[in-house]
């Protein structure tokens, strides 16, 4: 799945004191079938970015391009269809909630396409297997280590059979040898064909032989873009 | 349509585990709204109940009593009334009645005293209503004196105790004979309390009411079906008094499931956050809180509706018995016919579960449309 950024500016409290423009003009083209890391410090832009990318927001102005096809203007329902079978997300607190198990959090992205329940439990266990959380599946997720719940997380984004990726900040929350694991498992996720965005700051990641393309963030704007 | 209802059971997998989740807050809240559907149930249940008996009962009474008016009081009226109303047509039995109130200081309570009509007694013997019964501890074979007008106790032998089914109306009732009422009160031969006229068509009551007014102008006909509206709305009334006391308590409700739902935790808020950004719309969001306010109204009603059922027809209504029944000492004791009304069903989940609906959905709905993105930031 070919993504392709032109001009996107977003701004928040726009028309107010308090204006702030995270991206100024970002224009970029993402490779299907890569991992490309977006660096840069906090409140460089990159999670905002990654955000409009993955249909979570608007863009102030520009356009995403899907395949070609605009996304951007589309109205909230389609916007949520195509994140829903486009987009898994991995997020940097994880966002599994509480006090539902591993396997129900697994199948929660799924609940709103009314698919039958035992062929979703089946892949959701399916998954949870490939992760090596089998034996976790009636847990609630309250007992996971950090690790697990990463997986968890992953499996989550995964259940949908989305072509893209996003994660941001995945190894935020985690040790070196967790973070090395996990770029694993994204390599994993690449060589079966899935397009990864990654936003980070950990040189465990960017400097991974796993990532094909660094894209470096500063003040909303490319890195060596701006003034 | 499977999968949609799939979605549904989807949607109400998830609500129920949500709410276990949160077991102290929902169960709470369970509690405070079956709390007032009880309330409310039981009162509806019971006046309707009351109103129904009664008129059974009634229905047993004489289609009309004539009674003569003294300067705009209620006084003796002479036995050649009958005589004077002449024959009418259509009235197939008419009599005059004997009956009285008396204080006995003892208890201090009103009894209802009667001369009865069908029922041949000595002049030391009497019929009790089960009130009276049980206020006074006798039962057949005892001994009940009163005092009569002159001042001397007159004591009468309990040949029966009214039975149960009547009770509503007969607690307080004391059946004694017309020479014996003659001297408890001392009323003279040939006067009565009121005259009673038996109609054979309901339809002719109106009519026969008409022709007595004209024969027997100093007298006032009262027709048993505004003795029935008279008890109607004065349990209606009664019913009213209760539901105003209540609605103090339906208002606290609604105000704490408006506090409920607008302040969302910061946990349920992040929740909705995390579910539009793994793809659920605002729809779905919003489906689920809908379902979610679903089963609490309809557990809540389900709870308080069967326990209203159970307070009233096997419980006897103990909690709004003093206030609905009336009767100032001699509490009827009696088992109300257990029915369900569907209209009245209908009413009561209208009234308990659409304010609790509009409280809720208002500041749900304010935020399901939080933008996904907020888990990212």
């Amino acid at each position: 799945m070919r993504i392709e950024l032109q001009e996107i500016r977003k701004a928040f409290n726009q028309g107010r004191p308090n204006e702030f423009w995270a991206i100024r003009g970002v224009s970029l083209t993402f490779e299907p079938n890569k991992v490309t890391c977006l660096k840069g410090a906090s409140g460089s832009g990159k999670t905002t970015l990654l955000s409009i990318i993955g249909c979570l927001s608007r863009p102030t102005s520009g356009r995403v391009l899907l395949n070609g096809d605009t996304l951007s203007g589309l109205p909230e329902r389609f916007l949520t269809g195509i994140r829903r079978h486009t987009f898994g997300f991995i997020f940097q607190k994880f966002n599994l909630i509480q006090g539902l198990s591993v396997v129900e959090n697994v199948m929660l992205p799924a609940y709103p396409l009314g698919l039958n329940h035992a062929e979703l439990k089946a892949r959701a266990k399916g998954l949870l297997e490939h992760f090596k959380l089998a034996d976790k599946a009636a847990n609630p997720v309250e007992w996971l280590s950090g690790g697990e719940a990463q997986r968890v997380a992953i499996c989550r984004a995964l259940i949908n059979g989305p072509e893209v990726l996003i994660a941001d900040e995945p190894t935020a929350n985690l040790d070196s040898r967790l973070s090395r694991e996990l770029m694993g498992l994204i390599d994993g996720l690449r060589q079966s064909g899935k397009t990864i965005l990654i936003t980070s700051h950990d040189p465990e990641v960017y400097d991974s032989p796993v990532v094909d393309q660094v894209i470096e963030m500063r003040d909303g704007r490319l890195a060596g873009t701006g003034d | 349509m499977i999968e949609f209802l799939r979605k549904q059971r989807y949607l109400i997998d998830f609500t129920m585990s949500s709410l276990l989740r949160r077991k102290g807050k929902n169960f709470g809240l369970l509690l405070v709204y079956s709390l007032i559907v009880f309330m409310l149930a039981s009162v509806m249940l019971f006046a309707h109940s009351l109103r129904s008996e009664a008129a059974i009962i009634l229905q047993q009474s004489p289609e009309i009593i004539v009674q003569r008016m003294v300067a705009g009081r209620h006084a003796l009226i002479p036995a050649d009334y009958l005589e004077k109303m002449g024959r009418l047509r259509g009235v197939n039995k008419r009599q005059g009645r004997l009956w009285g109130y008396f204080y006995d200081p003892a208890l201090k309570a009103n009894y209802t005293i009667m001369v009865p009509t069908d029922r041949e007694l000595t002049k030391s013997e009497a019929i009790i209503g089960n009130g009276i019964a049980r206020m006074r501890g006798v039962e057949i074979g005892d001994y009940v004196t009163i005092r009569s007008h002159d001042g001397d106790g007159i004591s009468f032998q309990v040949k029966e105790v009214m039975s149960h089914d009547s009770e509503l109306v007969s607690s307080d009732l004391f059946l004694i004979s017309e020479e014996a009422f003659r001297i408890v009160f001392g009323i003279p031969e040939g006067m009565y309390t009121d005259l009673v006229l038996s109609v054979r068509n309901p339809r002719e009551v109106r009519k026969i009411t008409e022709k007595v007014t004209l024969k027997l102008p100093d007298t006032r006909p009262i027709l048993r079906e505004e003795v029935l509206r008279t008890y109607d709305s004065i349990f209606a009334w009664r019913q009213g008094i209760v539901f105003v006391l209540l609605s103090g308590a339906v208002l606290a409700f609604v105000i704490f499931a408006w506090d409920k739902a607008s302040g969302l935790s910061a946990e349920e808020k992040r929740e909705i956050g995390i579910l539009k950004a793994v793809g659920w719309e605002t729809g779905d969001v919003l489906r689920m809180k809908f379902w979610e306010g679903a089963i609490i109204s309809f557990a809540a009603f389900l709870c308080g509706y069967l326990g209203a059922y159970a307070h009233v027809f096997y419980g006897s209504a103990s909690l709004f018995e003093p206030v609905l029944k009336g009767w100032a000492v001699l509490y009827p004791d009696f088992q109300p016919i257990p029915f369900i009304d569907p209209l009245q069903v209908a009413t009561l989940f209208f009234f308990t579960v659409f304010p609790y609906t509009v409280a809720t959905i208002i500041p749900i709905w304010r935020a399901s449309i939080t933008d996904p993105d907020v888990v990212m930031r």
